[in-house]
Parts: structure tokens; sequence; C-alpha cells
């Protein structure tokens, strides 16, 4: 299931601001089990700002109301800022690695991987790996293609993403 | 000036006005143990690192300020646990410091070693992991902020023992700074705009009072409250003493064992305004039937607390001291109301109150009634003194039947409910306030979970008084068995003599009395009131049949209210 840019989609884009200590991510995860609430994919890594890292959850806000997430969330006091990513106003994207059992030079591939502005990464005679970044809608519809030639093993990193930028003035 | 880290942590205890600790040491904190015998923090030697942390919590709840614990590793932080959760249901300000393995040996499955910050992540409302000298006097006064400031909670500080060894130039903590932490304060003057537009339009309106009125110290500001509107106000378990019980417009206790008016006058209301309290399940019963036809304002101080149960018409995300007296001055402005307003729904309640006051039957006169005993300890006793409970039929009916006149003369667990709270609770109790009579009503199998803390007390010099309502039975339980369970009693009885309460008592340095006839039960709680140097207690032979009444079955609604076998019958 895929977050759409309707209102109603079960999983919305969280992105908190957290100080940069340890144990933070065990914080932020321990949270969501003792709630109850679900975590679709999370991504962590350190921001420009060396005292502050940034966490990308997608939740799953039918098993809580994204109110209570939120404000859950906010009340560890290493969380720092958590803004919600509207699809309308944010720019997201995943990357996506997969090893499929395929020459490169598989014509269909070469197309598939045209398509998606995707890279083949490595290969050898007989399997290609390769690499996509998209939204989530575009990787879906990738993945989906790479099934054809059967997918070995395959690994997404989530959503991140970033408000859109304000237009000058 | 250099210091050990060990005696830094102590100068920042000192720095925070921390008067008395409670604590027990081992290997891993024993840096720390030798300058508390140079600091001016009064330790005192528990028998058990449970004990340290309740008597911690009935510190805090009859100061107002945090209590603080000293445990060890491992087993010592794991034995703490428990008051850190009951701390952190009841939001009860702590600060307690675990020793920890030395940093360099953490993750070594060491001697003595637990991920004691891992395993309090969930009970804390935050907790530290010191690993460099220098952060000591931060962490100490960040710890103290956190505990005490927003909605108060406990905060653990893990403190490996080779950073306590090790020296450092002793600097007082900077000012706090928390990017991530901002309680809020003031009340946004449009939602309290709101809400006096809803308690101006009520007919029906109850004020629902729980612990955060307490913790906000906003006793004076709901009495101003309640004297401007006349709305009948209801006292949660967290919030007994919050407004007296004495005073007309105290409807009790509501809840799965509350008043029969002050559960069926939240359940008929068209107003429920909601402060500091947090709907639990223990007052809502069945949400979905809870208050069906009110409009609900909440006011709390934790925003997250907010539509967590029951969505509100008007949230108020404040201080609950600071919110009231805003609503006070607002409903000022607006001019006087019409006392006469609430006249047909006081009446209504008053017919309530008449009809299913709380009451219990006498019997012949061969068994102690249990609350025949907090009756008589209520009346024998000043009305300041301080009453602390366990968990169970006990803790229910030192509710309903004791008369709470202040805040912060009633120390309970509350939200874990924690069997064997009460005796380590009136110790620190105790120690808070030691100019007043401390009373703790315990039940048996309570007081079998932590009574070695009488020997705490004995050995400090702590007189606290201790009634338990000896039935022989995990008596709650017992009384679920009976209504839920075909009265098929399994794993409840715990006999009248075994142990010997009188000699376990007299063992532990304290006053052992017994009591097995009603007309010795006046006499008792007098002798005991006059025995000030040193702890007694009183083993009551109580009525195992009693139950527990009015109820409401766990799930059910609040409409489907037992009252007492006696009143049944009567047109609810």
């Amino acid at each position: 299931m895929n977050a759409t840019s309707n209102g109603t989609a079960p999983y919305h884009l969280l992105s908190v601001r957290v100080e940069n200590r340890a144990g933070v991510l065990a914080r932020v995860a321990g949270l969501f089990a003792r709630r109850g609430f679900n975590i679709f994919s999370l991504v962590v890594a350190p921001t420009q700002d060396e005292r502050f890292s940034r966490i990308s959850i997608v939740v799953d806000v039918e098993s809580a109301p994204l109110s209570q997430i939120v404000d859950q969330l906010g009340k560890l006091i290493n969380v720092v800022e958590i803004s919600e990513l509207h699809p309308d106003r944010a720019r997201e994207a995943e990357l996506l690695l997969a090893t499929v059992t395929v020459s490169s030079r598989d014509p269909a591939l070469v197309e598939l991987v045209a398509r998606f502005e995707a890279r083949v990464i490595e290969e050898n005679a007989d399997e290609s790996m390769v690499m996509a970044v998209g939204d989530t809608g575009a990787l879906d519809e990738f993945e989906a293609g790479l099934e054809h030639f059967g997918i070995v093993e395959l690994q997404r990193t989530g959503r991140i993403g970033l408000p859109t930028l304000i237009p000058a003035t | 000036m250099e210091v050990t880290g060990a005696q830094a942590l102590m100068k920042s205890l000192e720095a925070q006005g921390v008067e008395v600790a409670f604590g027990l040491p081992g290997g891993a904190i024993l840096p720390v143990y030798d300058p508390i015998l140079d600091s001016t923090i009064r330790h005192i030697h528990v028998r058990h690192e449970q004990g340290a942390g309740h008597a911690a919590e009935g510190y805090a709840d009859v100061t107002g300020r945090p209590g603080v614990a000293i445990v060890t590793s491992g087993p010592g932080a794991t034995n703490i646990v428990t008051p850190l959760a009951d701390a952190y249901m009841d939001s009860v300000p702590l600060v307690v410091v675990a020793g920890q393995v030395a940093a360099g040996s953490i993750g070594t499955d060491a001697f003595q070693e637990v991920d004691t910050t891992g395993v309090t992540m969930g009970v804390t409302k935050h907790n530290y992991l010191v690993k460099d000298v220098t952060e000591i006097s931060r962490v100490v006064a960040e710890a103290f902020h956190i505990a005490t400031t927003g909605r108060p909670g406990p905060v653990l500080i893990d403190f490996p023992k080779d950073v306590a060894n090790t020296r450092v130039e002793y600097e007082e903590a900077p000012a706090v700074d928390l990017p991530g932490y901002a309680p809020p304060a003031s009340p946004d003057p449009e939602a309290i705009a709101r809400a006096v537009e809803l308690i101006r339009a009520a007919e029906r309106p109850v004020l629902y009072v729980g612990g955060g009125v307490i913790k906000a110290e906003a006793s004076a500001a709901l009495a101003a409250l309640v004297e401007a509107t006349g709305i009948p106000v209801v006292t949660t378990l967290m919030a007994r003493g919050a407004f007296p019980d004495s005073d007309r417009r105290c409807l009790g206790m509501p809840g799965m064992h509350g008043a029969y008016a002050a559960v069926t006058a939240i359940q008929r209301s068209d107003l429920l305004v909601s402060l500091g309290a947090r709907f639990d399940d223990r007052v809502t019963g069945k949400v979905s039937a809870f208050a069906p036809h009110a409009q609900v304002i909440h006011v709390d101080i934790d925003p997250a607390e907010i539509g967590k149960v029951r969505r509100p018409d008007v949230a108020v995300v404040a201080d609950c001291r600071l919110a009231i007296e805003a609503l006070v001055s607002a409903l000022g402005e607006k001019g006087p109301l019409d006392a006469a307003r609430l006249a047909p729904w006081t009446a209504q309640i008053d017919e309530w109150r008449e009809r299913f006051p709380y009451t219990y039957d006498m019997g012949d006169g061969s068994t102690i009634k249990p609350q025949y005993v907090v009756e008589q300890l209520r009346d024998a006793t000043p009305d300041d003194a301080i009453l602390v409970s366990g968990v169970g039929q006990h803790q229910m009916w030192a509710s309903q039947f004791w008369r709470f006149e202040h805040p912060r003369t009633w120390v309970n667990s509350g939200g874990l409910g924690t069997m064997g709270f009460a005796v380590p609770a009136a110790m620190g109790a105790k120690v808070g306030r030691p100019d007043r009579m401390v009373w703790a009503i315990d039940g048996d199998g309570c007081f079998q979970m932590t009574a070695q803390e009488l020997v705490t007390m004995s050995a400090e010099h702590i007189p606290v008084k201790i009634a338990i309502l000896n039935n022989a039975y995990l008596g709650m339980v017992r009384q679920w068995q009976h209504m839920f369970y075909k009265e098929r009693y399994s794993a409840v009885y715990l006999s009248p003599d075994l142990p010997d309460y009188v000699g376990w008592a007299e063992s532990m340095g304290c006053v052992g009395l017994r009591v097995t006839a009603p007309e010795e039960v006046r006499p008792a709680i007098e002798k005991a009131n006059e025995i000030d140097d040193r702890s007694v207690v009183i083993d009551f032979r109580t009525d195992v049949t009693e139950h527990v009444y009015p109820m409401v079955p766990a799930g059910a609604s609040n409409d489907d209210i037992l009252v007492h076998p006696s009143q049944m019958g009567r047109a609810q």
C-alpha cells in the first residue's frame, strides 16, 4: 500500500529533527512500540548540523491518530521538531537497490532502467544490480517491472523528504 | 576545585536544594557513598531499593519537591523500576541516580551490569547515561528541570563507576538548554474564551478534577472557580484533597468505585470541565458510554493527553493553575452568573447523594468492618494528617470514607496500582512532613511486600502508623473472583496469622497491636496516636466478606453502576 496525495492516506511521512545523542533512535522506536503505533519505514541520518539528526518516519495513522503520534513523539526530550510532510508541499524520495537474474544487456532491462532513470551498478554474466531513486509510487512501478526478471534481493531505504521550496519573490 | 565525579554528583545534588536521599549502596555506586558521608544531604538507608523509590515518591507527593533515590547497578537498578513506573504513571517528580559498571565494561555482561537506560526508557520522562565526568553538573540540573517542570515525572541518571572516580574541575551547571523541551505555560486566551462560553451556557456542568490540580498547586484557583460558578466538583483518586470533601459542592471520587452522585453527575452532565485529569479507564468505564451528553473542556499541561481518550470540544494546553486562574478572570469579565441557574441540577445531585451515599452494613457487631476502621481513624485523627494507602480494597475504602480537606494529604499509587506502596511511601511522607501525623491504611497482602522498610523507620527514627486491614485475603482479587469467577477463589488466601503481624512489627522495632473486636478499634487508634517516638502497626482483623461498593464492572458503562446491596431497588 502506498501513500497517495489524497488527505486520507493511511501512511504519513513525519520529518523529525532530533538531538544527536546516544539512544535517540531507541527512544523513538521504543515509543512507537509501547504505544502501539506502527512504523512503515524509518530513515535516520545526521544533518548538516552535527548537533542534530533527522529521522524520516512513515507512520500508519490507522494504528493511532496522527495528532496522538506527533504529541507523544513531541514529549521525547531529544525530539526538537516534528513536521508532517504533506505530499503536496514536500519533495520525497527513496532509494532502491535490487539484484535481478538478468544480464545488464537484456533489452527489456535496458528499457526499464532508462525509463526510470535507474542505473546498473554491478553485474556478472547472469545477474545485474540496479539502483533507482524516486518517489515511492515510481519505485513501486520500477519494482513491479523488475519482478518480471526475477528479483534475488531487494532493499529500499524508505521515504525521506523535505518541504518544497517557496517560490522566489 | 578538583573533585571526583562522585563528589561532583553530590555537589550538584546539593546545588539543586536536595535535602534528603533514599538509597542503598552496592559495588558500582560505592564511589558515591563516600562523599555522602560529607554531604549536607540526609541519606536514609533503606532495606530494599523499591522502598527507596516509593519513599522518594511519598516525599515528593507531600512536599511538591522532587524525591531523590540512589541505588547501585544491576539488581539495585531493576529493583527501582517499579517505583519509576509508578512515578511515571502518577506524574511524580523523582530523580534516581543508579550506579553503573565502568563505561568501558558496558556491553560485556559485567558483574551487576544491566542496560538500565534501556530498561527504564519506557517508564521515565527521560534518562541519562553519564559518559563524561564534565557532564555531571549539567545532567543533574537538566534532570531536576525535566522532573519538576511541565508534567512532572521521574528521571534516571545512570552513573558509571569509572566516571564517578575520575577527577574533574567542578563547575556549576550552565543554564539549562534543552532545545526539544518547552513545556506549555500560559493558556491560549481564545481557548479560554471558548471555555467560558461553554461554562456560562451549561445547565448540568461538572468539574472533573484530577491529580494535575495538586501538582500545579491549583487548589486555591479551583476554589475560586467553584465560588465563581457554583459548579459541582468530583475529585479523582489522584486528586483527593484538591477540593475539600466537607464543601457541599464536592461530590467525591468518580470512577469504578466512586460515589454514586459523582459517577452519575458525570454521566448526565452537559459539560465536563476536565482539570488535570486524563480520562483514565478506571474513571471512564466504557469510553463510548462515558458522559455521553457532555461537551468537554480539557485542561492539561501535556498536549498528548488531549484527545488521547476523548476528543474535547475545547482544549487548553497549559499549566492547570494558570488555566483555572484565566478561566476565573475571564468569567469575571463577563459578569456574575445567575446562581439559581444550576438549582435544578444541584437538586438532582443532592437527591442522588441522599439516596446513594457510601454505606456498609455494621452486621451484628461480631466482626470488624474495614470501613468502620477507616471511619474511626478519620474521626480520631487531625484533618491535616497525611493518609497513605496501598492498592486494593483498603485503598478504595480509604478514599471513600476518609475526609480529605487539604491537598497533599493523600498519597497513593493510582495509575500503576502498585501493591506494597504504602509502607515505604509513608516513610517518605513522614520525612517530607515530620510535623504531620502520617497514617498508612494497608492491606495484609500489600504489607507483606514492603514491610521491611519499618526497619528503616525504626533505625532512622521516622515514626509512622500503619493500619493493616487484615482480612487474610488479597481482597480485591477475591472480590472479582466472587463477582465474576463464580466464587472460585484462586491464589487469594493469605491466612490472618501467618505471618504474625504483631510479632513482625515488634521485631522491626515498632509497637505492634492487634484488634479483633469492633469496640477495641477506637481505643487502639487513640493509643497509636499517642505514640510518637516509634512506628505503630495495628493488625485489624477485618471481615473478609466485605466488598467495595459502588462498583462499575470493568469495561461496563458507568450507567451500569452496582450500588451497595442494601441500596438495590432504590430508583436510580
